[in-house]
């Protein structure tokens, strides 16, 4: 992950481990928040925590290109606009009208989540993720082969080029697209 | 290196650099004052010690004991939280930026920087653009309209140039090879003929170099960028409503980024701490890292003395200027580059 190598691989992948389940806690209570939030300002911020522990997880993971593009573009970036358009439009607080039952809310939440968390171990038992263990591959190999800007940069331009390309046309048709939507007369 | 001994050095080396920053940002702020009061024919502090040389910590202690006003219908948690996000991003970005080569002290063998990763420059890049919060929030939670104002023109430019900075460095990425800091200075070791240092600048980074000086002074909102901050129309800027220690601490920040902003024009373009070295060993491990402040330096006085020289933009040539020339200019300058380095 990092050049730095000293430690010897046990205390590397406890040293994720430990790190992995603060980063998981924060990114998803930040997505808890982002939702409980009355005021979308905070909401923005909560986004952007999700965005930022999501990026130490991929840094984790030995993805070390695609987490700090994940903060500059996302955490950076786009979430940048989202904070402008709320502070241009001075979003206020949104009131929530109380609607569902109560009973709903206190069975539902706990059913939903037992329900994905076992949906998650049949899935990661059958895919053989959980053999894998959560500290990643590549952490513990220490020789990092596929997440540094070298490998990505010859997947995307010798490998991928052609959908990399188009890609990038698609976007353009994108931004066109809002151009023409919002000068649109009448 | 046991994992114990590695955690101490560390844990000195980031003391070291936070005591270092912070005394340089102190004494930046009087060698402002006292540059620009000479440029305009004045004297400047003279009263605090001889020259002046107290007046820093007399500002400090001027600082902790004002009254510290929180305006009444402020966000209060974000009116709090925006100064922090302003100077820890500010001061975490030296973690990654290299001041000399390895040293070895006894047994201890290290690099004279906080921590050596393989991409430096994209987390400098990360932590830069999520400083822009500190900003933006901080105009927003003090809900007063000079600050909102300043605080959308400050996110707008920053946004803006944050591109030319990052498409300035291209061109040095593609010579080097690596986002590795460390890498890229030393790609640029020795010299042609014997006296022309192989620095980045001289390798045709010209252009870049111009660009990335453009885009870090709209970076650090200084002189002629300093549109966030333009007294005459703002009263003060996104920190109008700031007082006693907050204040203090955008103000850190914006000294400490641009000492960032410094490091990384000497890593990129004038070839980090290369020079002369000679004498004892404890003079050679040293040499280098008075070769690098030297850059900086240089770099910091450079600033001042626009900051003395130019007026301001307005703020519709100040966005044209990034748009529509800076960032053109920076895309025909990657251009270029590759094209030389494919074909040679």
């Amino acid at each position: 992950m990092l050049k730095a190598k000293s430690q010897t691989p046990v205390t590397d992948s406890m040293l994720a481990l430990v790190l992995f389940f603060i980063f998981a806690a924060l990114c998803v209570g930040g997505a808890i928040n982002l939702l409980v939030q009355k005021h979308p300002i905070n909401s923005a911020l909560s986004l952007i925590v999700v965005m930022g522990s999501l990026a130490l997880i991929y840094l984790l993971l030995g993805a070390e290109f695609v987490a700090a593009v994940q903060v500059i573009v996302y955490a950076g970036a786009v979430m940048v606009l989202f904070v402008f358009v709320i502070m241009l439009l001075n979003a206020g607080e949104e009131e929530r009208l109380p609607h569902g039952s109560r009973v709903a809310t206190i069975l539902g939440v706990p059913a939903l989540i037992i329900g994905l968390g076992i949906a998650a171990a049949v899935v990661t038992h059958l895919t053989g993720l959980d053999r894998i263990g959560i500290g990643g591959p590549t952490v513990m190999n220490g020789a990092n082969v596929f997440g540094n800007p070298q490998a990505v940069g010859h997947l995307l331009f010798r490998d991928y080029l052609l959908p990399f390309e188009v890609t990038s046309v698609l976007i353009l048709v994108a931004i066109m697209g809002a151009v023409v939507l919002a000068r649109r007369e009448d | 290196m046991s994992i114990g001994t590695y955690i101490l050095v560390s844990i000195v080396k980031i003391l070291l650099a936070v005591f270092v920053l912070m005394t340089a940002v102190a004494y930046t702020t009087l060698l402002e004052r006292k540059v620009v009061a000479h440029l305009q024919n004045r004297w400047g502090p003279t009263r605090v010690g001889p020259f002046g040389i107290w007046q820093p910590l007399a500002d400090g202690l001027k600082f902790i004991f004002k009254e510290d006003v929180t305006p009444p219908f402020a966000n209060k948690p974000l009116y709090l939280l925006a100064p922090v996000i302003a100077l820890v991003t500010a001061l975490t970005s030296m973690a990654v930026i290299p001041i000399g080569p390895w040293i070895s002290l006894g047994s201890i063998h290290t690099p004279l920087q906080i921590t050596d990763v393989n991409i430096g420059l994209l987390i400098i890049l990360g932590i830069t653009s999520v400083g822009v919060y500190g900003g933006a929030l901080a105009g927003w939670a003090s809900n007063s309209k000079y600050s909102m104002l300043a605080s959308l023109r400050a996110s707008a430019q920053m946004i803006s140039y944050e591109v030319a900075l990052g498409l300035s460095l291209v061109g040095v990425l593609i010579l080097s090879g690596s986002f590795s800091l460390r890498d890229i200075v030393d790609a640029q070791s020795g010299t042609w003929l014997g006296f022309i240092p192989k620095w980045n600048l001289f390798k045709g980074q010209f252009v870049a170099f111009f660009i990335y000086i453009m885009a870090a002074y709209a970076e650090t909102n200084r002189i002629p960028f300093d549109l966030a901050e333009a007294e005459t129309e703002l009263v003060g800027g996104y920190h109008t409503e700031y007082s006693s220690m907050k204040f203090a601490m955008f103000f850190m920040a914006e000294y400490a980024n641009m000492f960032t902003v410094a490091c990384l024009a000497s890593i990129m373009f004038l070839g980090g701490w290369s020079g002369p070295v000679f004498g004892p060993p404890i003079l050679q491990s040293l040499l280098p890292v008075v070769w690098f402040a030297a850059r900086v330096f240089a770099f910091i006085f450079v600033y001042i003395w626009v900051r003395g020289t130019l007026p301001r933009f307005r703020y519709d040539q100040l966005m044209a200027f990034g748009w529509k020339f800076l960032l053109p200019l920076a895309i025909a300058n990657i251009v270029v580059t590759s094209l030389v380095v494919a074909l040679m």
